[in-house]
């Protein structure tokens, strides 16, 4: 190698600049990246993949399920065989090596040009589904069997390409953490839930001539879960479901584990954060001023929500608020629906990150952490002095919690925004931190003793 | 009262934080050389490798220091009048102190081997270190480091994240002997090989050769092995970072020697961390402790001196925690790697990973007939900082901790447990019937421990 990627004056480097990594195209210019041959030939399927949406999308067919197979061949197939030749050898154990030099995964050229790619497809898949006619045909022989109706078959589309992700980059997650059983059984549950619940299922039901159900989802995430349309055409019990887990479920399994229960276990939103979104965990911002924006943002999106709820519900019942209602209504599923939760959420992973909606925007995250934060015996737990302040545990959270701020007091950590995922624990090299559930007394704060004399630490 | 903190190391910065705790008026300025804002020593081989970016080291956002009136002044401290409490600084106008804290840290020990100086040949310390190993390791195909202790390990694991070949020559028959009893060490020893470098033991550094452009070409060795190595990491160890102090009326040996309050011998002048040694260490200590959690303390109590209100050094339980390559280790307690006269062992091992419980005893006199626990190791096996402390500091009997072993387990949830191994393993050896009675995931029973 000979890039080397920080670039400094002898006497006085400038090293409270960001480190200058090499941000060049090419796949070696990471110094700590050093592919096997093997690894090559599993990109190259991953590229096969790539080639066989492009020409789907160029030539408006999927030639009967050729390319659907060499796409799901590609993609899954070429990536989980990446994942197992990168993680799944050798001895277990955390290697974010070369992350931050990575022009892909440090916001390099690649890094961008992926975002604004995928920005660019979730445009395309809400507002403009003509312009992708070829690549939906990808997914016919689904959309077929399904008995899909055209104009729609966009959903398919995207709900397939959704659950390859999350399955693919799954077993990355499985084999990356591998050494974590926590980390093992909580992919398994993401990855069930996206495969049964966000995509099985609904076309189970589908292809049974029932509403398209996605039970894992309830408001206000799911935001018409509890609009008053919505009782015209939901089954009683599926709405009965939904409004029992948010009202009775979500606070009683929130106080006993906390919000991971939900947000990192069985959310798709999640799912494909804690697997697709796994690579771009640390570009989260970690600073107060972020955090100022997100305690604003989310608690903002609950009440717009809430707000929009109650008035369609008063205009159904009584007749007012009418047209208020339709102009809320219209602008949150515009702005908070699909902007927010789609377009920004998804397609800006590479750029801040794999929460950016769950930490800013929604508001079942925003129910979840109140109760979190006031009410649960959940919290991440601080071994006493072990902290070395090394940053691991603040770098990789992807909600963009400065973990060690607390750390490195020796206090247990406490946030409302903490979806519990468990990656601090595991990157820490120290054995600082640990995520638990507990009686609430003593749950917040300073130790009684922090186990260097009786001082304070850092 | 305009207190100068040179250094803004972990001792130093720690020190700042405290005084300004303790004293709303005071006017705080650390002065380094090394960096604007202070940053996370430890996390230093993070940044090679690629893992984190300076600013994930450092400790605070910026914004904190300006917050709290703690002024960070980059230069770099010349010499120190003591009588006329004046500094002489590198590039600014000498600066006077009302009191001082010298917490300087550390230079990498070099144990004058022909050819040292050779470029391509370097300690592991700090940025400017970090700097110049990423200059000089590019293109590097093998090389050699030496040293059995953790930045020994460190280095190792950086250049093998660069794809350079990787020769560790340790002095000892296992790595890290002042710390790691033979078992553990060997288990050190075997996951470092199996991760791909070169570990010779027994064998020391004998020569650094040149190549025509006065850069290292290779090494011999102890054993009369010459190795080719384009870069060499030097890592047998630091020496109080104290040269400056020539001539300025303070006292000095190896460190700055301090006393139990970490005052030097002039009025107003404190050293703590690192550079600091102590006239009289406390029961278990060395006079210099290079250990962040040492530093940590070290600071935080000379801002009590400082202050007008001193304390006495009390670092209560020894503990400490390193990660070699992926095996995590955690001590605490005094771990006597040769056993005191009524002192024992027990020590479990995992079959095939690499995990392992070792909790060391005193046999007790047959009047209390008790035996107390003195230190706790693992290995590949997180546990309680505040459990394992709470049971040495009160000299628990052996038995009684190996039945609520599991209050003291911090792994993750759902991890494999092994404290029942370990009772095992005791119940055959001392001919008992003991049962494990808390297993992790029950903080409830954590209470009457806690205090």
């Amino acid at each position: 190698m000979t890039t080397a990627p920080f670039r400094l004056s002898a006497d006085r480097p400038a090293f409270d600049q960001v480190p200058t990594y090499d941000p060049s195209l090419s796949l070696t210019g990471n110094p700590a990246y050093h592919p096997s041959t093997a690894q090559k030939v599993a990109l190259v399927f991953v590229g096969i993949g790539a080639l066989a949406c492009l020409v789907g999308w160029a030539s408006g067919s999927g030639f009967g399920g050729a390319l659907l197979a060499t796409v799901v061949i590609g993609f899954g197939g070429g990536g989980m065989a990446y994942a197992w030749l990168t993680y799944g050898q050798g001895h277990a154990g955390i290697h974010n090596h070369g992350i931050m030099f990575s022009a892909q995964q440090a916001r390099g050229h690649f890094g961008w040009l992926w975002g604004i790619l995928l920005t660019g497809l979730y445009v395309l898949v809400y507002w403009f589904p003509q312009y992708l006619t070829g690549l939906i045909a990808v997914f016919d022989p689904i959309s077929n069997a399904l008995g899909y109706p055209e104009g729609s078959r966009q959903w398919v589309m995207y709900g397939s390409f959704y659950s390859l992700a999350v399955a693919t980059m799954g077993v990355r997650a499985f084999l990356k953490y591998r050494h974590i059983r926590y980390q093992k059984i909580r992919t398994v549950s993401v990855v069930f839930f996206q495969l049964v619940f966000g995509y099985s299922l609904p076309y189970l039901f589908v292809l049974l001539d029932q509403p398209e159900l996605y039970l894992h989802y309830f408001w206000p995430l799911d935001y018409d879960g509890l609009w008053p349309d919505t009782f015209g055409w939901m089954p009683m019990a599926a709405l009965i479901f939904g409004a029992a887990m948010i009202f009775i479920g979500t606070p009683v399994l929130t106080y006993f584990f906390g919000k991971r229960w939900y947000c990192s276990w069985v959310c798709g939103c999640g799912g494909l954060a804690e697997t697709a979104g796994d690579p771009y965990r640390h570009l989260s911002d970690k600073s107060q001023r972020a955090w100022k924006i997100e305690r604003w943002m989310i608690h903002g999106v609950l009440a717009f929500i809430i707000l929009t709820t109650l008035m369609l519900w008063a205009n159904a019942q009584w007749g007012v608020l009418g047209p208020i209602a339709a102009g809320f209504k219209k602008w949150y599923v515009f702005f908070i629906g699909l902007m927010f939760a789609g377009v920004i959420g998804v397609g800006f992973y590479p750029v801040f990150g794999s929460r950016v909606w769950c930490r800013f925007g929604c508001p079942m995250a925003a129910i979840l952490g109140l109760q979190q934060r006031f009410f649960s015996r959940f919290r991440i737990t601080t071994n006493g002095g072990q902290c070395i302040s090394c940053g691991n545990c603040s770098t990789y959270c992807e909600m963009g919690i400065d973990v060690r701020w607390y750390a490195q007091r020796g206090q247990n950590i406490v946030r409302a925004s903490c979806v519990g995922c468990g990656v601090c624990s595991a990157v820490c090299p120290r054995g600082v931190l640990s995520l638990e559930n507990g009686p609430r007394d003593g749950r917040i704060g300073t130790p009684q003793n922090n186990l260097i004399g009786d001082l304070d630490i850092l | 009262m305009h207190l100068v903190i040179v250094g803004n190391g972990i001792a130093g910065i720690t020190a700042a934080r405290h005084v300004r705790k303790l004293d709303a008026s005071a006017r705080i300025t650390v002065v380094s050389d090394e960096s604007d804002h202070p940053y996370s020593r430890t996390a230093l081989m993070y940044l090679y490798m690629g893992d984190l970016q300076f600013a994930h080291t450092k400790l605070y956002e910026d914004g904190f220091w300006t917050k709290n009136r703690i002024d960070l002044v980059r230069d770099r401290v010349l010499a120190v009048d003591s009588s006329a409490k004046t500094l002489t600084l590198r590039d600014a106008q000498p600066m006077s102190y009302d009191k001082l804290l010298i917490a300087t840290g550390s230079v990498p020990r070099f144990a004058g081997w022909p050819g040292q100086d050779l470029k391509g040949v370097q300690g592991f310390y700090d940025l400017q270190d970090l700097d110049r190993m990423e200059t000089d390791t590019a293109g590097v195909r093998h090389a050699v480091v030496v040293g059995g202790g953790l930045i020994g390990v460190e280095l190792a694991e950086m250049l093998h994240t660069r794809g350079i070949g990787v020769t560790l020559l340790v002095r000892s028959a296992w790595y890290l002997p002042a710390a790691l009893p033979e078992e553990e060490g060997m288990m050190v020893n075997e996951h470092i090989r199996t991760c791909g470098i070169d570990l010779r033991l027994e064998t020391e550094l004998a020569e650094v050769l040149p190549d025509s452009s006065g850069r290292v070409r290779a090494v011999t060795t102890s054993r009369g092995d010459t190795i080719e190595a384009q870069w060499v990491g030097i890592a047998i160890g630091v020496a109080p970072n104290v040269a400056f102090l020539e001539g300025s009326g303070i006292e000095t040996d190896r460190g700055v020697l301090v006393d139990e309050h970490f005052h030097t011998n002039i009025p107003d002048v404190y050293a703590a961390g690192d550079c600091a040694q102590h006239r009289t260490p406390p029961p278990g200590r060395r006079p210099i402790e290079p250990l962040w959690y040492a530093g940590r303390v070290h600071g935080a109590t000379a801002a009590f001196g400082l202050c007008g209100q001193p304390r006495a050094y009390a670092p209560g339980v020894f503990f400490n925690s390193a990660k070699f390559f992926d095996l995590e280790w955690q001590v605490y307690g005094d771990l006597n790697t040769t056993l005191a006269d009524d002192e024992r062992t027990l020590y479990w091992q995992h079959p095939t990973e690499d995990k392992a419980i070792r909790l060391n005893y005193t046999v007790g006199d047959s009047a209390r007939n008790a035996s107390s626990l003195t230190a706790v190791n693992v290995m590949g096996i997180r546990y309680r900082h505040d459990v394992c402390t709470h049971w040495i500091e009160q000299g628990t009997d052996i038995e009684t901790v190996l039945q609520n072993l599991g209050a003291a387990n911090f792994d993750p949830e759902f991890t494999a447990q092994h404290e029942a191994d370990l009772v095992a393993q005791y119940n055959r050896q001392a001919g008992r019937t003991l049962t494990l009675e808390r297993t992790r995931g029950r903080i409830r029973s954590l209470l009457p421990l806690s205090r």
